[in-house]
């Protein structure tokens, strides 16, 4: 391999947020004209690992990077987007940044435009030219050509369907003068399969022009079709960087997920000490639908059994975080619910929690705590507003808080879940991540649910943390048999804590399996690889 | 050194700097001629005068919804249980109850159209609220000249049609609070000991109300609205309520204010209350989504002790009136102090 080849090289990349290394000793290296596939779960890296290369802003904010990039044979140190940009680097992101009142060709000629000079620029200078739009339809044209898509130069964005409005945003990277490498963050997750066919072809030829692409998707097969080489990122390390010639789909769902003997371990050991679950359905989901931005479901139905937890798992933006919103009346919501034979009527928090079911809410700080209250107000104000505890009458008539109640209450959920704090009326804000997971799931366990949701608990937590809130979780099923339904990123968790597990991808549950199915079964059924047609029997 | 710092760090900055120029002041009085007693006399019955006012900014503040700076809205509703009182010749202890019975349903009825417009810009409450301020003043302006009222009294000496622009309350029940079991200690102090009783009392209520299961709900609300929602409570509601709550204690407040100042003041003189109360509560410690009792009562100390004060001694010091000046520097950039210092 001859060194002036190649585009791109890392050598010894890390990144620390705080003291948690997201990055490790990230290496590879990326040739002229050759694409790369990037592949790897949630919270794997990638995005981290674009920032740095991307040279965006919070990466000098959080204290920089450890290791080298090498762009084009030179040593980058990019302080800002514009710079990556100048130096030939370009970005498709996931989200669009088009103007939807523009053409086209205004929008991938945005600041880039072809002028004339007129008498009032001969006087005023260069940026009171006037456009030159025969010319710039014409770049368009090419741009599309290129791409190999039949496009209206003359279309407004604005009234294009979304698979079309990322050809515009590769348009626009491509047209760029002297574009070295592209970066394309899950560009087909918007189209549809022939759209996606005709992204990839275009891809091909992009790389014939010696531009490179890295390519980030979840869909393997897109993958192991385009791209020539493959990084595989697991926990901020490489675990494997190869070339696609003869890997399969299903090796490199193994090479994403990983690490199973030990889940596999835990996965069985937990089911011996708890052992089989009962066989009723308590809850059951039909054709739920949940509009909820960035994780909108489209038609998720399953059923749990009494007293079991059951873990629902998938990529970052497929629903799973819609499933629990919606089900307790946070975000706009259709379908059936129900508990224990009663429905349960959405987009209604208060008939949720009427119905017994009570919420521990992946957005802790947002949604999960009066972060300026103390911490027995965070624990007993659901269990006051929904249930009537913790009130006192004056007068026989006006209910009032019992405060006393309130300590004894705090006191102890902070002793059984060992919640490091000066006392219970300490300010939520001023505890650690971890201790404000637990103040979360008091809260819940404070209303005493026959049903409990919680979502990502353990998210940006530190680990010790985490064992322990998952362990937490696991005691109270098993004590007071519980049914508990689990939403995680993490499948490792999910399999340590789970009975079973649901896979949602694209809005639609792909899959149920038990915690020791294979993990490549999970990596496939996340990435749609696999789609059970039949409804869930189980 | 540390003690020092903590101190600072509890108290506040501005509080600190406040109270030492008020006890500047207060010693500073003898040698211009304003004897001590005639200063405290002043400085107390300014605090039982403003004091409600002040309180008022308590529930909007709790609930989110940002400092009252439509108090207008209750003081014209207080204004009008005031003349309606009037109207009917109610004198002593039962025409002030009245006043205030009336101010109480006006406020209600004020306070929830002001808390349904309130509901639909959430996040620009204060400049919304002040201009609903304004346009009630307006709008009761055109009230005052058209209701049929009949109380010779009240009305205009010219023409006989239209209210005054400020009436006399003495004949009626002016002085009924400030009068009440009033102690006097000297011939320049006399403690309005009723006055401040009812402010107690008025203090007790809100503090009662905030420990009461709506009142819990209330604070959820303006501390985190994500919160209150996802445990079935209908944040537009503890707003509305906390709106028509501030509303109604701003039309006792105002009440309260007349019975010792004399005078009903009307028209333009509503516009007049909303930044000296929310300038008095941030100077007592409150932020834009968290105020108390004792925020109130330090607060409304201090400013209406500056207030008073200020005039007077500079005045006789320096024989210029600076105490217009003052009042606006201190009132304004203390909500401009606070407003930088907007938390989330």
């Amino acid at each position: 391999m001859a060194e002036d080849n190649i585009m791109l090289k890392l050598t010894g990349v890390g990144k620390k947020f705080d003291d948690v290394a997201v990055l490790k000793d990230v290496n590879f290296t990326l040739e002229k004209g050759q694409i790369m596939g990037l592949v790897g779960e949630n919270g794997a890296g990638k995005s981290t690992l674009m920032r740095i290369i991307f040279g965006m802003n919070v990466i000098a904010e959080t204290g920089g990077y450890d290791g080298e990039v090498f762009f084009d044979g030179n040593k980058a140190a990019f302080t800002s987007p514009q710079d990556a940009l100048k130096a030939g680097i370009g970005m498709v992101h996931q989200e669009f940044s088009l103007i939807p009142g523009f053409t086209t060709t205004e929008n991938i000629l945005l600041n880039m435009e072809k002028t004339k000079p007129n008498v009032i620029s001969k006087v005023f200078g260069k940026t009171l030219e006037t456009l030159d739009m025969p010319k710039m339809r014409e770049r368009a044209a090419h741009a599309f050509q290129t791409l190999g898509v039949n496009l209206s130069t003359d279309e407004l964005v604005s009234e294009m369907p979304v698979g079309h409005k990322q050809f515009i945003e590769i348009a626009r990277e491509i047209d760029r003068e002297h574009v070295k490498m592209l970066v394309l963050d899950e560009p087909t997750a918007v189209l549809t399969e022939s759209e996606a066919e005709i992204l990839l072809a275009a891809m091909r030829k992009i790389a014939e022009m010696g531009i490179s692409i890295i390519f980030i998707s979840h869909r393997l097969a897109e993958i192991t079709s385009v791209c020539d080489k493959i990084v595989v990122l697991r926990d901020g390390v490489v675990v494997v960087e190869n070339s696609t010639a003869g890997v399969s789909v299903h090796q490199i769902a193994d090479w994403m997920v990983g690490r199973e003997s030990s889940a596999d371990a835990v996965a069985a050991k937990r089911h011996e000490e708890k052992g089989p679950s009962g066989s009723d359905f308590v809850f059951e989901v039909k054709n739920l639908w949940v509009d909820m931005p960035g994780e909108t479901v489209r038609d998720v139905s399953f059923k749990v059994r009494r007293g079991e937890i059951f873990g629902i798992g998938g990529l970052a933006g497929h629903g799973k975080l819609g499933v629990p919103n919606g089900i307790m009346g946070l975000s706009p919501a259709g379908g059936i619910v129900s508990f224990d034979g009663k429905e349960v009527s959405l987009n209604s928090p208060i008939s949720a929690l009427n119905g017994g079911l009570a919420f521990v809410s992946e957005d802790r700080r947002g949604v999960g705590l009066l972060l300026d209250e103390p911490i027995d107000w965070n624990i007993c104000f659901n269990a006051m507003q929904v249930q009537g505890k913790f009130l006192k009458k004056v007068l026989g008539v006006v209910p009032i808080r019992d405060e006393k109640a309130m300590s004894a209450c705090a006191r102890q959920y902070i002793e059984e879940l060992s919640i490091k704090c000066t006392g219970e009326k300490q300010l939520v804000k001023q505890l650690s991540g971890g201790n404000q997971q637990k103040i979360c799931l008091a809260k819940a366990f404070a209303l005493s649910p026959s049903f409990l949701i919680v979502a990502e608990p353990t998210r940006g937590i530190d680990v010790g943390a985490k064992q322990l809130v998952l362990e937490a979780l696991r005691r109270y099923n098993r004590e007071n048999g519980t049914t508990i339904l689990m939403i995680s990123s993490e499948l490792e968790e999910l399999r340590q804590t789970c009975d079973r597990i649901a896979i949602i991808c694209e809005g639609k549950i792909a899959g149920v399996r038990a915690p020791e199915t294979n993990a490549v079964d999970f990596g496939l059924l996340m990435s749609g690889e696999i789609r059970d047609d039949v409804e869930e029997t189980a | 050194m540390s003690n020092v710092n903590a101190l600072v760090k509890n108290v506040g900055l501005p509080r600190i700097i406040i109270a030492m120029f008020l006890l500047l002041m207060f010693c500073a009085g003898p040698f211009f001629g304003i004897p001590t007693d005639t200063s405290v006399d002043d400085v107390l019955v300014r605090f039982g005068m403003n004091g409600v006012l002040v309180l008022s900014m308590i529930p909007m503040i709790q609930s989110g919804c940002g400092l009252n700076f439509g108090v207008p809205v209750g003081v014209v509703a207080g204004a009008l249980g005031a003349v309606l009182s009037l109207e009917l010749n109610l004198t002593g202890p039962l025409g002030i109850l009245v006043a205030i019975i009336f101010g109480l349903f006006f406020g209600a009825v004020f306070g929830f159209g002001y808390g349904l417009i309130l509901n639909r810009v959430k996040g620009d409450e204060m400049i919304i609220a002040t201009y609903v301020g304004f346009s009630m003043t307006y709008f009761m302006c055109m009230m005052w000249i058209s209701l049929p009222f009949q109380n010779p009294s009240s009305l205009t000496g010219y023409g006989g049609e239209g209210l005054r622009v400020t009436i006399s309350v003495q004949d009626y029940w002016g002085g009924q609070l400030s009068e009440l079991l009033k102690i006097p200690i000297s011939s320049h102090l006399v403690i309005p000991t009723g006055m401040l009783l009812f402010f107690a009392l008025m203090c007790f209520l809100m503090w009662g109300f905030f420990k009461t299961k709506v009142g819990t709900a209330i604070t959820a609300v303006g501390s985190n609205p994500e919160f209150a929602r996802a445990s079935g409570i209908s944040v537009d509601k503890m707003r509305l309520i906390s709106v028509v709550v501030s509303t109604m204690v701003a039309a006792v407040g105002i009440i309260v204010y007349e019975q010792s100042f004399g005078f009903i003041q009307l028209y333009d003189a509503p516009r007049a209350f909303a930044f000296p109360s929310v300038a008095a509560i941030l100077l007592g410690g409150a932020s834009i989504n968290k105020a108390n009792i004792t925020n109130v009562i330090v607060g409304t100390i201090l400013f209406q002790g500056m207030l008073t004060l200020t005039p007077a001694v500079i005045n006789s010091a320096i024989q210029i009136d600076a105490s217009e000046m003052v009042r606006i520097i201190v009132s304004n950039g203390m909500i401009v102090y606070a407003l930088t210092r907007k938390a989330r």
